[in-house]
């Protein structure tokens, strides 16, 4: 078996290929040039796996394209395949987020979008349809713009529940429907909006990332626009667990594929100060579901280091042990076979790496 | 007829053809509402879902650029050139 990682950046899609155990990779790309590529999926539930991407053009727009030959062919339908309805009066920036169903629902994937929405294919990724209930939610009106724009980043469908199903947004923050996307209901107590002159409202937070438990469902762990926060009632409430760590300020989260309680983060110094603590390129983890966190450098660059992670520049394999990846706005891309204890670089000087998704393949 | 000028990068969403024909005459509207039903995906390129011209794709009705001459209601004649080019934009 080969270990693929799909490396979404600024201009166009790479892909990088292991086959000997994630030692040395063999790079293909770009795909898509000159494309943003904020989302890619590696979908494993059809019986070849699937690649889905979204890309938008600065000048032609955005599309979403498919796979089933693990890049070395790509369809697109001739219609957009995530577009608002007219009535909405809205038209698609771009998506910011694919994320495959449950295996319950081995053709629904789900779309994040800029404007925040949420799209829902029933085809595989192919097309997608706006999910109206949230769309038409009372506080969308409400929801606000960050400098990257207004987007639903992150989705997280429940791997018990196809029915239910959890939503992060820039600014807005997060939202769950357990009823299959016909009701969404605001999960933000507990974390603070310290931008915002209520600093605990019922939402619009700026969560930059939310992440699930690999072993308990239930349990979701949230980056925030400062703070780092968990919650143990899937939203229902959430508490810092910020405190081991160098900063509060960052843009990812990753949960373990397997192993509860082990998540990953990027920390920065501060909002005002967006480099890494120290000027330190490490990547901080948790094994206790965020009580503590340790430093991992082993591997990464020892001189001073400026560049940031993006919130969808980390992620993790699914391969035991599980391997661990970031990419960063310098083009750099790392990853760790042995769960963040040591890293190695994958690739270096791609354009700006906005999305990373591995998977063995 | 009108001919439609496609640019290199938009090529590969009409078949290939750096040249198109289109019967469709009156405004650029019109002519851009054929084009998307004979070459849908190269239609998305242009506009967006709300028929909007995109905002870095700009389009000549005989070397007049449209955003001065009516937009989409640019008066487009039977025999006229619409050149589609992807404006100076980017980093």
């Amino acid at each position: 078996m080969a270990t693929l990682l799909t490396i979404g950046t600024g201009k166009g899609l790479f892909l990088a290929t292991s086959d000997d155990g994630r030692v040395r990779w063999r790079l293909s790309g770009p795909h898509f040039p000159m494309t943003a590529v904020y989302a890619t999926a590696i979908d494993k539930r059809p019986g070849t796996p699937r690649l889905l991407a979204g890309m938008t053009s600065s000048h032609f727009g955005p599309s979403v394209a498919a796979s089933d030959d693990l890049g070395t062919s790509w369809q697109e339908p001739d219609g957009a395949p995530v577009a608002f309805p007219s009535d909405t009066g809205a038209s698609l920036t771009r998506v910011w987020q694919l994320a495959p169903g449950t295996s319950d629902e081995p053709d629904v994937v789900y779309a994040g979008t800029q404007p925040s929405a949420l799209f829902r294919s029933v085809d595989g990724g192919r097309t997608y349809e706006l999910v109206r209930p949230l769309w038409d939610h009372p506080h969308r009106s409400q929801w606000g713009e960050g400098f990257g724009g207004q987007a639903i980043h992150t989705v997280l469908p429940d791997p018990r529940d196809p029915a239910r199903l959890v939503v992060a947004m820039s600014t807005g923050g997060v939202y769950r429907s357990d009823d299959g996307g016909a009701t969404w209901d605001a999960h933000n107590r507990g974390i603070r909006a310290y931008f915002l002159p209520d600093e605990w409202p019922e939402f619009g937070q700026c969560v930059h990332k939310v992440a699930r438990d690999a072993a308990d469902p239930d349990r979701l762990y949230a980056q925030n626009h400062h703070g780092v926060y968990r919650s143990d009632d899937a939203g229902g409430t959430w508490r810092s667990i910020a405190d081991g760590l160098p900063s509060d300020f960052g843009f990812p989260i990753v949960a373990h594929p397997h192993r509860g309680g082990v998540i990953y983060t990027f920390p920065l110094t501060a909002d005002g100060e967006r480099f890494p603590v120290d000027r330190t390129c490490r990547v901080f983890r948790s094994a206790d579901a965020g009580a503590t966190w340790e430093g991992l450098s082993a591997g990464l660059p020892t001189e001073p280091f400026y560049p940031s992670v993006l919130r969808d520049a980390m992620c993790v394999d699914d391969v035991d042990p599980a391997g661990v990846y970031f990419g960063t706005r310098s083009g750099e891309v790392y990853a760790s076979r042995d769960e963040g204890g040591s890293w190695s670089l994958v690739a270096a000087h791609l354009p700006d790496v906005l999305c990373l998704r591995a998977a063995e393949v | 007829m009108v001919t439609l000028l496609v640019p290199a990068a938009l090529r590969g969403d009409a078949g290939g053809a750096a040249r198109l024909r289109v019967a469709a005459a009156g405004t650029l509207g019109s002519v851009l509402d054929e084009v998307a039903l004979r070459w849908p995906r190269l239609a998305r390129r242009i506009r967006d879902e709300r028929g909007e011209l995109r905002r870095y794709v700009n389009v000549y009705v005989d070397g007049q650029d449209c955003r001065v001459a009516g937009g989409l209601a640019a008066p487009v004649p039977a025999d006229a050139e619409v050149q589609l080019l992807p404006s100076v934009a980017g980093g």
